[in-house]
């Protein structure tokens, strides 16, 4: 016998938030990995498949939007932000992600960024960072390391990039994380924790552009270099890297210095414990990207920093509700006339 | 018979005149605009037609005493119909040597000159660059007028000895002063203004008493001082009858915007950046959030236009406010809302430019850049406020052709009418025309399809607020695909995509009214065509000229795209056209590359308003 189901609340798979679209990245290219990745996760964030918005700017990257079966703008170059912000406080139930790419995000899109990072709206916002101009074919991004050669930068970029996490931080970001294209799992994780986090999460994740910028950061994921690369961030533990786990960081002060585990006596209680609520750290953290700690250091991923703090469209909603209350609705006949008026018979 | 220890009663004459203009000039710190703004109330209150021109410099706080830092408020009252601020001044009010310098060459011959005494000390003298040695006052420059020497510094310290307030703050109500010597000089009444100090120091009763004074002792000053022997009535003035407020062109803007946000059930959201003469749109919508009105002061321009876009996307009434430099920011995205066809409202109140130019000075400058100033082809519908009050109207019709039509729209507004004010004969409630708004509720095609931009008869494609379930689509800019909006790169999609957003809004002619005569006949010889703030100087020069038997019409443009239906029709009945503008002519090449017919232009680009004697002097050199 057949049995009519009552649950209308059907869970989504990820088929459902494929829009159709014939996808049109390169082969190879690593922002398949981040749309699958994307894909993977949204059935199981419980919200309902009309919330959810994306709004991209333009880059290989942007075109990502048109990926989802989602609401969606593919706006203009650097802008996604900024119109996000108006989605989120015009609608605070929605579901707000944005894709940018580097260049995007960091250069023409700059000051949007940092404005958002600030203004804390809760949504989400997903860089991936290849290190360079895609959709144009190949100039150097604010990203792009010193001496980077590329199609406008024959000789070599004289520019200093951007270090994007920092960059987040001291524009107040209220969670900062990094991710890369070639771990799944990781970016799955990231992605559902920027999901859960109230406030503007930042997700900067490296993508790798075989075309233009192929195998930048290849030493983060390949199985020879990562351990000695990369560290993976843990809330509560302690920072352990290299090839037998033997490398840990600890703090000398203020400053954080890469100690042998298996000479000078270090164990692993001596070493700094990751706290995502401390921003003195995050900030350390962040600058493992810096020269002075590029060589020794390893480059880390996770979330670098979170904080709990008021987010925007609340406050925003909060301050119409108080006034509602405390002044009422005016009406519109009342607007009209104002509170001064005279008859003239 | 006369007792010699007795002074003689004090004769004042009652003259009856029918319009007047006031010019309260001083030092921006003056307070002359607040005196100014309270003079207008009183004199509209008591029936007075009138009209108001702030004229303020650009720096806060430019060098006391300079002509640089002199600020304006002008008032053209009268019994009549007043539609101008006024050419010259009857009156002028100086509170020092700077201000009087300012305003003498437009001073009528005969006219009443106000000084305040201290202000033309040797200090001042300088400030303003007399020579030394020179005092307008004391010399025989202004023998052809009337001249108050009045101590008001002096007189307002007098009258609080004793308060208990400071210096600063006794010199601070010395434009009440002022402000009662007026109003007894044209006979008004002080209730309105002590009814305006008690609310505004409501919390500071010492401060309130002590302006209320200051207020009494000027209107005293006038009834007992024996330089003053004439006061001015002039009647109320014969308006169509009804319910009158003072507005401005700003406040009118932001009234327009809730109101057509009530009207249509749709939240209203404003994303703007700072801007003068835009500001004051965002001040007042701000305070209206008890009405669920959402402002957003975004990080610069792009972000404000932006933020409304992604507003829109959801639903609401979208607006973004600003003046001409942030309008040449938001270009790139005013291309994207063509493109994406949402509905939205960009203000634009102009001011002298390019650049930072004259930020606090009016000018048209702005027509062209909202009729072509995007990249691609991307027209857009674009209407102009003529007057303070019709700021209401033009937003309030933005906001409806914008919702109805799917469709960005310019409003154009500007510096004069924005700060100045008039009475205004304002709507009720259920005067204002309806708001259809139709946002799809369920899929409208196939097997559940979404067809984004699928048109209905005038072309508009149907409002989708995101997150409607079942509704999920992907809107951009990239070109797309008429009915799906998918990306196309197709030729001929293209160029079908182009001519459809453009029919659309040419369809648009059918909703707006037919253009009419303001003035004069369909078959005068010479028709003067304006648009936007120079409506009431065209239309006082073309009354005045008719009256005196020039063969001249007037007709005043809302709508500039798309143009009403039969304006070639009606231009091709007139011999010559004579387009004035605050501009080089850029209503002039609209109207000649549209109908090419041989129209004649009529420049003013110094920041400063038409005055209807240079208006009328055109309309008789061509007559
Ligand atoms: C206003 C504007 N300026 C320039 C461009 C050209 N443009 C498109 S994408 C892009 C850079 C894209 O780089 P990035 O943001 O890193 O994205 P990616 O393609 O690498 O994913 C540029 C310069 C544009 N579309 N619009
Ligand atoms: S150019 Fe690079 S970033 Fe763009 S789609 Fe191709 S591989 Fe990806
Ligand atoms: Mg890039």
């Amino acid at each position: 016998m057949e049995t009519l189901s009552l649950d209308t609340n059907e869970k989504l798979n990820p088929k459902d938030f494929s829009s159709g679209m014939e996808v049109k990245w390169c082969p190879g290219c690593g922002d398949y990995s981040i749309l699958k990745q994307v894909q993977t996760i949204f059935p199981d964030l419980g919200i309902e498949k009309e919330k959810f918005v994306f709004i991209s700017g333009i880059g290989c990257s942007s075109r990502f939007t048109y990926y989802m079966d989602t609401y969606g703008i593919h706006s203009i170059h650097g802008r996604a932000a900024a119109i996000a912000s108006g989605v989120k406080a015009a609608n605070p139930d929605l579901d707000v992600w944005i894709v940018s790419g580097d260049g995007d995000a960091f250069s023409i899109g700059g000051n949007h960024f940092i404005h958002l990072m600030r203004k804390n709206f809760d949504v989400n916002y997903l860089v991936f960072n290849n290190q360079i101009y895609s959709l144009t074919k190949g100039q150097y991004s604010p990203t792009s390391e010193r001496g980077k050669i590329t199609k406008s930068s024959p000789y070599g970029s004289i520019e200093e990039p951007f270090n994007p996490s920092e960059l987040a931080l001291g524009a107040k970001a209220s969670f900062v994380s990094r991710t890369l294209d070639r771990e799944p799992k990781h970016m799955q994780t990231m992605l559902k924790r920027a999901h859960a986090h109230k406030g503007t999460s930042f997700v900067e994740v490296y993508q790798n552009c075989p075309v233009f910028n192929d195998g930048t950061f290849f030493p983060f994921s390949d199985k020879e270099t990562k351990k000695e690369e990369a560290l993976f961030l843990e809330n509560g533990k302690p920072l352990i890297f290299g090839n037998n786990e033997d490398k840990g960081i600890r703090l000398d002060g203020l400053k954080p210095v890469v100690v042998d585990l298996n000479s000078n006596g270090f164990s692993a209680s001596d070493l700094w414990i990751h706290d995502e609520n401390d921003k003195t750290k995050a900030n350390l953290i962040s600058r493992f990207f810096d020269a002075e700690f590029n060589d020794t250091f390893p480059r880390p991923f996770g979330v670098i920093y979170a904080e709990e703090r008021p987010v925007y469209e609340e406050d925003m909603q909060h301050q119409i509700e108080e006034i509602k209350t405390k002044k009422g609705k005016i009406s519109l006949n009342k607007i009209l006339s104002g509170d001064k008026t005279w008859n003239i018979l | 018979m006369n007792i010699s220890n007795e002074l003689p009663e004090k004769v004042t004459t009652i003259r009856q005149v029918d319009k007047v203009v006031v010019r309260f000039s001083g030092d921006s710190g003056d307070g002359m605009q607040l005196t100014g703004m309270q003079f207008t109330d009183t004199a509209a209150l008591a029936g007075n037609d009138t009209t108001t021109f702030p004229d303020y410099p650009s720096e806060i706080r430019a060098p006391v005493g300079t002509v640089a830092g002199v600020s304006g408020f002008q008032v053209h009252f009268g019994s009549t119909e007043i539609y101008t601020a006024g050419d010259s001044f009857d009156v002028i009010v100086a509170m020092n040597a700077a201000a009087l310098k300012v305003d003498m060459p437009r001073l009528k011959k005969g006219g009443i000159i106000i000084a305040n005494l201290q202000g033309f000390d040797k200090k001042n003298l300088a400030l303003a660059e007399y020579p030394d040695g020179v005092n307008p006052l004391e010399d025989s420059s202004l023998e052809n007028y009337i001249v108050h020497k009045v101590d008001i510094t002096k007189l307002t310290k007098e009258c609080l000895a004793g308060s208990g307030l400071g210096m600063k703050e006794i010199d601070r109500s010395k434009n009440m002063f002022v402000l009662g010597l007026l109003l007894w000089m044209f006979d008004k009444t002080l209730d309105n203004t002590i009814q305006f100090i008690q609310d505004k120091f409501s919390k500071k009763p010492e401060i309130a008493d002590a302006n209320i004074k200051v207020l009494k002792a000027g209107f005293n000053y006038g009834e007992s001082a024996e330089i003053f022997t004439t006061q001015f009535k002039i009647a109320p003035a014969r308006l169509p009858s009804g319910t009158y407020r003072n507005i401005t062109g700003n406040h009118a803007a932001a009234i327009g915007l809730v109101a057509a946000s009530e009207k249509s059930g749709l939240p209203l959201f404003l994303g703007s950046y700072p801007i003068t003469p835009a500001t004051d749109i965002l001040h007042d919508l701000s305070k209206y959030k008890g009405n669920g009105v959402k402002t957003f002061q975004a990080e610069d321009e792009i972000a404000a236009i932006c933020s409304s876009i992604g507003a829109s996307y959801t639903g609401s009434l979208a607006v973004t406010t600003t003046s001409g430099p942030g309008m040449s920011l938001k270009t790139e995205a005013l291309g994207l809302a063509a493109m994406l066809e949402l509905p939205l409202v960009v203000i634009d109140v102009q001011r002298g430019g390019p650049s930072t130019g004259l930020p606090t000075k009016t000018e048209q400058s702005d027509l062209l850049m909202a009729m072509h100033g995007r990249h691609g082809e991307a027209p857009l519908p674009v209407l102009a406020a003529s007057s303070p009050s019709d700021c209401f109207e033009t937003v309030y019709e933005a906001c409806k052709i914008a919702v109805e039509h799917m469709t960005p729209v310019i409003v154009l507004s500007d510096g004069y009418i924005a700060n100045g004010s008039e009475p205004w004969r304002f709507p009720k409630d259920e005067d204002l025309a309806s708001i259809k708004v139709n946002f799809l509720k369920e899929a409208n095609g196939e097997n559940g399809k979404v067809l984004p931009y699928k048109r209905d008869e005038n072309l508009v494609r149907p409002w989708i607020k995101a997150g409607t379930k079942n509704l999920e689509h992907r809107i951009g800019g990239l070109e797309k695909e008429n009915d799906t909006g998918n990306v196309s790169y197709e030729a001929k999609n293209h160029e079908k995509m182009t001519k459809l957003r453009a029919e659309k809004v040419k369809r648009i002619q059918s909703f707006i009214p037919p253009a009419k005569i303001d003035n004069g006949n369909e078959r005068a010889k010479l028709l003067v065509l304006g648009w936007g703030s120079t409506y009431g100087a065209i239309k006082t020069a073309v009354k005045e000229s008719i009256d005196e038997g020039f063969d001249v019409a007037h007709i005043h443009l809302r709508y500039i795209n798309p143009l009403p239906k039969n304006l070639g029709w009606l231009l091709f009945g007139f011999e010559k056209v004579l387009i004035p503008e605050m501009n080089s002519g850029q209503l002039l090449q609209l109207i000649r590359a549209e109908f090419l017919i041989p129209a004649t232009g009529f420049s003013k680009v110094q920041g400063l308003p038409f005055t209807t004697a240079e208006i009328k002097e055109r309309i008789i050199r061509m007559s």
